[in-house]
């Protein structure tokens, strides 16, 4: 059982229904008990940084979320803005994210014409570390991208993989628990379904 | 590295789907759902389905209807027609669509752009825009819930929307819809010229090389409907979507 936040930011319906097609069974959470239950999580997010990060603190959700990165160390999954709250801060806003990894979110620069903002569409990735998340049968991994802004990590070691546009950048992070992908890949055909299946998998969330 | 999208656009009407040519003649393709799973199956880029008789019938989105859809989608799915309150996008997005498109609501009045995209985010929300060309071979807006051109000029429209807080906008040419004989490259040039944010060219596609020239003339994306649901001279219904390789080797990156 895999438990998707529900704090008004997110494409709940969508990440439900991949979860379902590949097999995971998925409930929708909102308040902090369910938080403290949760045995695996997914933080969804469509929108701007503070107003996700003022939602999380008026839904009191900010200390359950806490712990269960921190102390209960149960797999988190942040997708898209999901992954930026869970850095220390973002250029988009001036309230501090959750600052679970050591990295911050700055606005894509783009130089060249051609490169618009927000980057959209269908971008593949470059692997960066050994991981467990990205099926090796995939010659190339293409995902459904929509933002304009990236993380920038302290460490290189917590850099999952990378993308190319106007320039490179972080497009998953993970680092222990916690694994941060910019991209949908609630949205992204085989390619996110198989993404799904490896987090499940790896996490026993079969069930 | 990213390529330009390939957009299937689906025309919704009174539940069936059909494709039309010039925005009349509408013909009937089959069943919305039958086909949504076929684009699916064929892994495409995004997916665009319009109800072309919501608004002009005053009808509000089949929230139903669109909510099996989005089952469907396992890519972004951008649905457009009859939409005129925040409620009904804030339904449209829990169902699982991605972006909303708007059109006849919009037309006198941009403030809904203004609300929907500090609501849900620019990017979630695009408008189209349907052009027609004159006789004397000038683009005017046309509205074809109210059957009529429009007295404003066209791109100070777009710009407008575009600081409203639309995040692409859809540029239909009526001339060239369903006639597959390539899109209006004038026009796209003139659209991409005005604004800075995503253009889906329409209108027109024919070919893997009308595609592609319509991403030279500075479409972010492009959108097709006769071009992946017709094949052959008779316009025999056949789903089709090129392959990956395809679009990769023509667009390039």
């Amino acid at each position: 059982m895999i438990s998707i936040l529900n704090y008004g930011m997110g494409n709940l319906a969508s990440i439900k229904n991949m979860l379902k097609k590949v097999g995971v069974s998925a409930e929708i959470i909102e308040n902090a008990k369910e938080v403290d239950e949760a045995q695996a999580l997914i933080i969804p997010g469509v929108g701007k940084f503070d107003n996700a990060m003022q939602s999380i603190k008026i839904m009191g959700l900010h200390d359950a979320l806490n712990k269960a990165a921190l102390e209960r160390k149960i797999p988190i999954l942040g997708i898209c803005l999901g992954m930026q709250l869970m850095t220390r801060s973002s250029e988009e806003g001036k309230l501090s994210g959750l600052g679970w990894i050591e990295a911050d979110c700055r606005l894509i620069k783009v130089n060249r014409k051609n490169f618009k903002i927000p980057h959209m569409g269908w971008n593949t990735i470059e692997i960066q570390k050994v991981n467990p998340y990205f099926d090796g049968n995939f010659t190339e991994h293409r995902f459904y991208f929509v933002h304009s802004y990236s993380a920038h990590c302290d460490s290189s070691a917590d850099i999952l993989t990378t993308t190319q546009y106007a320039g490179e950048f972080v497009s998953a992070f993970s680092s222990g628990n916690l694994v941060g992908v910019q991209f949908h890949p609630e949205k992204s055909h085989k390619f996110g379904a198989s993404f799904f299946r490896c987090f499940a998998e790896e996490h026993k969330l079969f069930h | 590295m990213i390529h330009k999208r390939v957009i299937p656009c689906l025309l919704l009407r009174q539940g069936g789907l059909v494709k039309t040519r010039k925005f009349s003649e509408p013909q009937y393709i089959g069943d919305p759902v039958n086909a949504i799973r076929i684009f699916n199956d064929k892994e495409v880029d995004e997916l665009m389905v319009l109800d072309i008789t919501a608004s002009k019938e005053g009808n509000a989105p089949d929230f139903g209807l669109i909510e099996e859809f989005a089952g469907e989608c396992f890519m972004p799915l951008t649905y457009g027609g009859g939409i005129c309150e925040v409620a009904q996008a804030r339904q449209l997005f829990a169902s699982g669509v991605e972006k909303i498109c708007l059109q006849t609501a919009i037309l006198d009045d941009l403030s809904l752009v203004s609300r929907l995209s500090d609501q849900f985010g620019s990017q979630s929300i695009l408008i189209s825009v349907d052009l027609k060309k004159n006789r004397f071979g000038k683009h005017q807006l046309y509205s074809a819930s109210r059957g009529k051109t429009l007295f404003k000029d066209w791109r100070s429209f777009i710009q407008q929307a575009v600081l409203a807080g639309a995040g692409e906008i859809v540029l239909n040419a009526v001339d060239r819809d369903g006639m597959m004989e390539g899109m209006d490259l004038e026009l796209i040039e003139k659209a991409a010229a005005s604004v800075s944010v995503p253009i889906i060219a329409m209108g027109g596609a024919g070919s893997m090389s009308d595609i592609k020239a319509a991403v030279d003339a500075g479409a972010s994306a492009v959108a097709a409907g006769a071009f992946f649901v017709f094949h052959g001279p008779h316009r025999a219904v056949l789903i089709t979507y090129p392959r990956y390789e395809q679009i990769k080797e023509v667009l390039g990156s």
